[in-house]
């Protein structure tokens, strides 16, 4: 079974956001098929109008496109799939930067830190 | 399309509803859901035709819902209504003769997906295969409505999945509306479009799943909780 789903957000958002996690990491590549509404579905327990849904969200950000008798297929648009790829990037280093913030840390705090992380890292591969 | 127009239901002196009024469109996975003696097995037995209301109209495509309502509503009790003498195949044997609706195949495919033995007595199934029997007969019939009451409940956590992912599987959204009645909202949430939340046989509310996760960050336990509190 499919993991589970947290509450904060629609669970069409959260499909969404698999599928993008999915193609930037290669596991879908340029111009791959995505699984079909049913199959889907019956992967994730979720409600297929749901993951309509989903596909629907995904194909009006110009991600995927559906082609009639086909299927969904991922775009071959480098140019979307690389601002995709950024708007990522973005969402989660404003999440990282909010959280710290809120706990008080400062800007170099942050900066320093994360050049600490990836030195003790490259230290010990 | 269900239409519900001010339906009142008594048991002798005791009302179960109270003046309701709801619609359901086709094509959705709606849950009924409330607190035990809420009146949920009740708006599920008057949809199914079963018993009529005591005031109002219940409407399955237009049509009043009385026990002809059935070639158009299949309907899976809470209890367990079945000949316990049957093997599982001629429990659903009993089904295909009974309803010109059945889609053996169906059943069949439903059968190896639910690992049925179909040369096991009804009597001497387990409960949680006895749950997984009843899904099948109440699925494989090809009607616009299917019914639920319970489907879950009483059954162990991998029966429940299986049963869960049965519906999605053997479900046709663009032919099938499905209602049920549940206390699993964990399991259920990501299945429904819509819930009806009903308490002392009256409608509290009717909302998308994805609405209330959207708009008030809430999972639909919580939300229940919430409402009823109010």
């Amino acid at each position: 079974m499919a993991e589970l789903f947290n509450t904060s957000a629609p669970i069409y958002l959260q499909l969404c956001d698999r599928i993008k996690n999915k193609i930037i990491r290669g596991e879908i590549g340029i111009g791959g098929q995505l699984p079909s509404v049913r199959d889907l579905a019956i992967d994730s327990g979720v409600n297929p109008n749901t993951v309509q849904r989903t596909y629907r969200e995904l194909e009006e950000a110009g991600i995927v496109e559906k082609r009639r008798g086909q299927g969904t297929f991922v775009t071959e648009n480098q140019e979307i799939l690389q601002r995709m790829r950024n708007q990522l990037k973005q969402q989660h280093i404003s999440g990282f930067v909010r959280e710290m913030s809120e706990m008080g840390y400062s800007k170099s705090e942050m900066v320093e830190g994360l050049q600490n992380y990836f030195n003790k890292k490259e230290e010990k591969p | 399309m269900i239409q519900l127009e001010s339906v009142s239901k008594r048991y002798l002196t005791k009302k179960a509803l109270n003046g309701i009024s709801f619609q359901i469109e086709p094509g959705h996975i709606i849950g009924l859901i409330g607190s035990n003696g809420s009146g949920k097995s009740t708006t599920l037995k008057l949809i199914s035709g079963l018993i009529r209301p005591t005031r109002g109209t219940v409407l399955v495509d237009g049509e009043i819902a009385n026990r002809r309502i059935c070639s158009k509503v299949s309907y899976l009790s809470e209890l367990d209504s079945y000949y316990s003498f049957f093997t599982v195949k001629e429990t659903v044997d009993f089904y295909e003769q009974t309803f010109s609706d059945f889609n053996r195949k169906k059943a069949e495919e439903m059968l190896d997906f639910m690992k049925l033995d179909r040369n096991q007595k009804v009597k001497h199934l387990s409960k949680g295969n006895r749950g997984r029997l009843k899904i099948v007969a109440a699925l494989a019939r090809d009607v616009p409505y299917i019914l639920m009451d319970e489907p879950l409940s009483g059954l162990d956590p991998m029966v429940r999945q299986s049963i869960v992912r049965s519906l999605i599987s053997f479900i046709d959204l663009e032919k099938q509306t499905v209602v049920l009645t549940t206390h699993e909202l964990q399991e259920i949430e990501p299945l429904l479009d819509t819930v009806i939340l009903i308490k002392n046989g009256e409608i509290l509310d009717v909302k998308s799943v994805e609405e209330i996760r959207s708009t008030e960050n809430l999972s639909l336990v919580d939300w229940m909780v919430k409402e009823y509190g109010n």
